[in-house]
């Protein structure tokens, strides 16, 4: 590494003596620099960028872990697009699950956030209760839910009893099984509601109060102080929270097994079924790189929007 | 004066209703899981067991071997806390601290692997384990976490060194410490409360993780909690109250550990937001 040409920052000093020490100073924190950050960046290549560039290599080949592969060209794309029934299912029931459940979940989030932000005593005991379903591992929350959700035992379905309302099917229905599944992520939103938490108790008291003075009632000062103060939470919670839906495959691998009727044939399921059950690597391959490309367009379009609703307070 | 005090009432009632919709399917488990196969299958359901059969939590024991699904969660999880937390904490310093070339385009891409769907890189990683012959043992769930424990990780501890005032380390750097001793011995006492959050999480990404252990992982001696609660769904599936309990079970060490390190972690998780 040429030592000269690396710019030395603001206290360069004139005379060869001096500078010679600083390019001491200097190299030793570049070294320093790539030793500490070492682990990161060999992760990067090794777990990220090399197989990303050997994915989609794949997708361009026949590979099915035995024996030898060859180059097919777009020959899997076309047959994805023209004739696989179930990838263009799996795409529409992964689209509805992933947006219907970022929406409720985020009010729901929203929501929750609001009442832990309410001073009462026992306040960190609340917090705790609304936090609590996100500790439970997925696969017993999802046992859990199977039992939950049961048409014959489940406590759902006692409840609906209860106040005389016509039992459900939750998810042994094709119309209900999505939005059950999307009440399961709510459950468990709490997650995301600590991290709303967080952007609300940086709302600025003194817009709230502007708000009140000027006979703002409690809508006013939500619709106009509180949600755009914390826009870039919303904004944060909104990207990771498509990004994490669009890849649900617990909830199909353990309560539904992809049905009824394939309505719970999410991307991710579609893609370990070709991939670790059919041996199509390739294939498969060609899938992941489609869905990487539907989450980048998603992200980007959301990107792109935000610049008209996510608002930076101070000088950020 | 007096409008705010049904205000203050109405937020009180929804918050406590909030919490029992919040409780309520863990009451449903353990009330499940201490019933016998008769009165779980009682409509309308009782809401309490007549009497706890405790014997139930007796009998999963016996029925999958849940001492050694435990032991293999820890034979990786514990290795894999080691390298999170170490190499982050690295990673954390390295970027927040120090200068060279090329720096902002290695974190601008780690951050951005955040939103990169794990399904693209799956099967190549897949594809190595088992050109190195590593598929059925512990190491493709071990190995990546001594790379820096992912890129929210690295951001969050990154974070936390931008906010330690750069005196301490440029009186230290004066005093003639090299990087290294500042990182050790200033800096990192510094940070044991997010050290404590990265762990808190990396611990429930291990215990919860299902998609990772079901694909490298196919002997049974070899299965970790969650494959094992898999397990007991496909053989004892009509017999909710076993499944409840196992769920219960497996639930316990998730939920103790979060009271024991509650504090630190509700603050960490609002700290580590997207402030700053």
């Amino acid at each position: 590494m040429n030592i000269e040409n690396i710019p030395l920052g603001n206290n360069r000093t004139r005379g060869t003596v001096k500078v010679k020490g600083i390019n001491n100073i200097r190299r030793k924190e570049i070294f320093w620099g790539y030793f500490f950050t070492l682990p990161a960046i060999l992760g990067l290549l090794i777990w990220t960028i090399g197989p990303m560039i050997a994915s989609l290599y794949f997708s361009f080949t026949d590979y099915k872990v035995v024996g030898d592969f060859q180059w097919i060209g777009f020959q899997n794309y076309t047959e994805i697009f023209k004739n696989d029934l179930n990838f263009k299912k799996s795409l529409i029931v992964t689209f509805y699950f992933a947006i219907g459940s970022t929406i409720f979940t985020l009010a729901a989030a929203l929501f929750v956030a609001i009442l832990m932000n309410i001073s009462v005593k026992g306040q960190s005991l609340f917090r705790t209760m609304f936090y609590l379903p996100v500790i439970v591992p997925a696969v017993a929350s999802n046992i859990l839910w199977l039992w939950l959700f049961n048409p014959d035992f489940g406590l759902l379905n006692s409840i609906l009893d209860f106040v005389n309302l016509p039992k459900l099917m939750w998810i042994y229905d094709e119309s209900t099984v999505i939005p059950s599944l999307i009440l399961l992520s709510m459950w468990s939103c709490g997650g995301t509601a600590l991290i709303f938490l967080a952007g609300l108790q940086d709302v600025p008291k003194q817009l709230l109060e502007a708000v009140e003075i000027d006979g703002g009632n409690w809508w006013h000062k939500f619709r106009f102080v509180t949600v755009p103060s914390i826009s870039p939470v919303i904004f944060f919670n909104l990207i990771m929270g498509l990004i994490g839906s669009f890849q649900a495959f617990t909830q199909a691998y353990v309560m539904t097994e992809g049905g009824p009727n394939n309505s719970t044939l999410f991307y991710v399921f579609l893609i370990y079924r070709e991939a670790f059950q059919k041996n199509n690597m390739g294939y498969a391959s060609a899938l992941s790189w489609i869905l990487f490309l539907v989450i980048l367009i998603f992200t980007l379009f959301i990107f792109k929007s935000s610049k008209s609703w996510v608002h930076y307070g101070g000088g950020k | 004066m007096k409008l705010k005090t049904v205000n203050r009432s109405i937020s009180l009632f929804v918050l406590i209703v909030g919490a029992i919709i919040s409780l309520i399917p863990f009451v449903w488990l353990i009330r499940s899981s201490l019933m016998t196969t008769t009165e779980i299958f009682e409509f309308p359901p009782k809401l309490l067991p007549e009497e706890f059969q405790w014997s139930n939590y007796v009998e999963i024991f016996s029925i999958i071997d849940f001492l050694l699904y435990f032991k293999n969660t820890l034979i990786i999880l514990i290795p894999v806390l080691i390298g999170t937390i170490l190499t982050c904490c690295m990673c954390g310093y390295g970027f927040a601290r120090l200068k060279f070339p090329g720096r902002d385009m290695w974190f601008g891409l780690i951050l951005a692997t955040m939103m990169l769907p794990g399904a693209v890189t799956l099967i190549p990683t897949f594809l190595m384990w088992s050109e190195l012959e590593a598929i059925n043992t512990f190491w493709p769930l071990i190995i990546p976490a001594f790379f820096g424990g992912g890129g929210f990780f690295i951001f969050l501890m990154r974070q936390f060194f931008m906010n330690i005032p750069r005196e301490l380390d440029e009186s230290a750097l004066i005093d003639g410490a090299s990087h290294f001793q500042i990182f050790t011995k200033i800096l990192l006492p510094l940070v044991k409360a997010p050290m404590l959050v990265v762990g808190f999480f990396t611990f429930m990404g291990v215990w919860n993780d299902f998609f990772g252990p079901l694909i490298f992982l196919n002997d049974e001696a070899k299965y970790t909690l969650a494959l094992g609660l898999l397990q007991l769904k496909g053989s004892y599936a009509a017999d909710w109250h076993l499944m409840m309990a196992a769920a219960a079970v497996m639930t316990l060490p998730a939920i103790v550990i979060f009271f024991i390190g509650q504090r630190y972690f509700i603050e960490g998780i609002s700290l580590t937001g997207i402030k700053g």
